[in-house]
């Protein structure tokens, strides 16, 4: 079992953004320093341009930018806002 | 942006589309605030409902507050099939924030109206709803972040061109000042107020902001129907009716000779009076006239059952039943005590629109007046018009002791009304009996004659009452008087009778002695004429007498007898002569 999981990142998000929003540069940013800071290369970030792929943020309810998708490990959870409170971030990823 | 001249998109919400001048302002923004179940989501679906089946115009409607489910739940009461709507026209966007979404740091709405720019562009919307947006509000929980994400949505409101409608629940204070500048930077403000009179509910709607439009800023009353919203208060211009000349019969040939030939077409009737007064019985007379002429009819009531109507209504020889299996008469009988008042006159509503009916009882329209307010009253007045503008004969009875009481007033039905019968117990000798007056009749000339009306097995009539010492007789009292009329008519006539046979006697008897009279007459003028005759005879013979006596003397001439001799002298000288001569 834990080998299984072990082939896939422990650690999987996905962010909605909204082109060059202000609020979505800085998510962007933000994210992927907590990545690298707390979760180094057991994870995997996805980004996706609500504006590109409309139907996907549709598909995932997204309503307000940035979203950020915790998909693994479940629960899913979400986190909206540009991520710049880490400690509220970091409460949700959880650190490990 | 340069602005395009003003174009308007109907709501289809019966009043506002007048007081507006044409409904919301296309391409711009309007705000729809109010306090929590005024009907702001109801505004909204009704407006894009409309123009999604009237006009063919797609709209994405975003919730805030409510899921899509329970939206599409609640238009579902109005008749409102969205899940229809939805595959072509309608989008709904389900908006709530989950409430796990925990916050980490500043959000925005962009990506968003990417989204919804994107489906509406996909059903060719022009109409975009922000249902709660305070809901939103409360989640930036940051005034500049507030107002910042008013203007996005405004700014891409200009941009798309879209139609907006956003709807803000304001708290009972209206404290929220902080969302006030929303009103200034919206085209068109709409206030609906809801508050309880009574325990009985009202609400109502204000224009509050139109720019570049005129428009009505008074307070009007709406009512929540099973329609939608409509304005209760629809200006001067609803009085204009189609009016006919045409009349309906009453159901009772001697009502509508009274009446000098039934109710108006497209009039309204009110029947008042005491608890067993005959005044469903007079509805259900109509009811089965209009039946029998083919009339589609619907007959409302309350609080008994149609099975009860139709049976109660057959005991007095009116047939309701095969009317009932042809479908030419509708009945639906409903509680009074119901939800609230708008809401009962809007289930009748639907029932009218259900039925299409030419001919309407309401029996009895005061049961829907209990809760007395000037509001229901108005509610009640607009059903009418509502009706007169459809053109249908309304029977209305009213449960009311006397015509000068409050209730006739305060209703209003006693205004509205175009004929006004008003049924009363007269109690004489110990026993009640029905009156029927007309009161009024607009636009026909009626008898002012208080009727007596009896029920029967065989029926209903009306029949002329007596007046007797200054007294209204009714009942046995009438009926026996007149057959004490009769019978002294009788006895009078024999009298006379009997006085002209007298008088023929005497005056035979008079003839008779007339006769008498006269050949007495006659025998005494015969007797007179003989006794004449016989007189001169007598005195001729005299005459001729003494000239033979002469002869037969040979005597000389008469000696001169002075003048002066008197006839005894002259005897006395004959005499002499005779005793000489012997």
């Amino acid at each position: 079992m834990t080998r299984v999981r072990a082939k896939k990142p422990a650690l999987r998000l996905r962010l909605y953004v909204a082109g060059k929003a202000p609020n979505s540069v800085r998510a962007i940013a933000n994210a992927r320093a907590i990545c690298n800071e707390h979760f180094a290369a057991q994870h995997e970030l996805e980004v996706i341009d609500m504006l590109e792929h409309p139907e996907r943020a549709l598909a995932d309810a997204i309503i307000v930018s940035p979203t950020l998708l915790k998909l693994l490990p479940l629960p899913v959870q979400r986190v909206i806002g540009n991520l710049s409170d880490t400690d509220q971030v970091l409460l949700v990823l959880g650190t490990k | 942006m340069a602005r395009r001249s003003l174009t308007k998109i109907l709501t289809g919400i019966r009043g506002f589309d007048e007081i507006t001048g044409g409904g919301l302002p296309r391409g711009r923004s309007t705000l729809v605030m109010g306090g929590p179940g005024c009907g702001k989501t109801v505004f909204a679906l009704q407006s894009i409902v409309h123009g999604a089946h009237r006009m063919k115009v797609g709209a994405v409607f975003v919730a805030f507050e409510e899921s899509t489910a329970q939206i599409i739940a609640n238009a579902a009461t109005f008749g409102w099939d969205l899940p229809v709507l939805e595959k072509k026209k309608l989008f709904f966007f389900d908006a709530r924030l989950s409430p796990d979404a925990v916050k980490g740091g500043d959000f925005d709405l962009s990506g968003m109206l990417a989204l919804l720019w994107a489906k509406a562009r996909a059903i060719r919307a022009e109409c975009v709803v922000f249902d709660g947006i305070d809901v939103l509000l409360g989640l930036l929980d940051d005034p500049a972040a507030e107002r910042r994400e008013i203007y996005r949505i405004r700014d891409w409101l200009a941009e798309t061109g879209l139609t907006g409608i956003i709807t803000q629940k304001v708290g009972l204070a209206e404290a929220d000042q902080r969302y006030n500048f929303i009103q200034f930077m919206v085209d068109c403000v709409v206030v609906l107020r809801h508050r309880v009179v009574d325990g009985s509910a009202f609400r109502n709607l204000r224009v509050m902001k139109y720019r570049g439009s005129g428009f009505s800023g008074d307070e009007f009353p709406i009512t929540l129907t099973n329609e939608g919203l409509q304005l209760t208060n629809r200006g001067p211009a609803e009085l204009e009716y189609a009016v006919s000349n045409e009349r309906v019969s009453t159901g009772l040939p001697r009502l509508d000779q009274m009446l000098r030939g039934g109710y108006h077409r497209g009039s309204n009737v009110l029947i008042s009076g005491a608890p067993g007064t005959a005044k469903s019985t007079l509805s259900g007379l109509f009811a089965a006239a209009a039946c029998q002429r083919g009339e589609r009819t619907l007959y409302v009531s309350f609080d008994e059952g149609a099975a009860q109507i139709v049976r109660n209504l057959g005991a007095v020889g009116i047939r309701l039943g095969p009317h009932l299996k042809s479908g030419v008469l509708k009945m639906f009988s409903t509680r009074t005590r119901g939800p609230n008042v708008e809401a009962q006159f809007g289930d009748l509503r639907a029932q009218v629109r259900a039925h299409r009916p030419s001919c309407l009882v309401v029996d009895p329209l005061s049961a829907l007046s209990t809760k007395l307010s000037p509001l229901a009253s108005d509610v009640a007045q607009q059903f009418l018009d509502f009706l007169k503008g459809d053109g249908i004969t309304v029977v209305n009875t009213s449960e009311m002791d006397g015509v000068g009481t409050d209730e006739a007033t305060v209703t209003g039905i006693s205004t509205v009304a175009d004929t006004w019968i008003h049924l009363s117990y007269v109690v004489q000798d110990g026993e009640r009996n029905r009156a029927l007056t007309i009161v009024k009749s607009r636009g026909t000339g009626h008898s002012n004659q208080v009727r007596e009306l009896t029920l029967s097995d065989a029926g209903v009539s009306l029949t002329d009452v007596s007046v007797a010492e200054g007294k209204v007789l009714m009942g046995v009292a009438r009926w026996e008087w007149d057959q004490e009329q009769q019978a002294s008519k009788q006895s009078s006539k024999v009298a006379s009778d009997l006085k002209g046979l007298q008088l023929q006697i005497a005056q035979a008897e008079a003839a008779a002695r007339l006769q008498v009279v006269k050949t007495e007459m006659e025998a005494r003028s015969a007797e007179i004429a003989v006794l004449a005759d016989a007189t001169e005879t007598a005195s001729r013979l005299v005459v001729s007498d003494r000239a033979v006596l002469h002869k037969m003397r040979h005597a000389d001439a008469e000696p001169r007898v002075p003048a002066r001799m008197g006839t005894k002298r002259r005897v006395r000288a004959n005499a002499a002569r005779g005793a000489r001569s012997r």
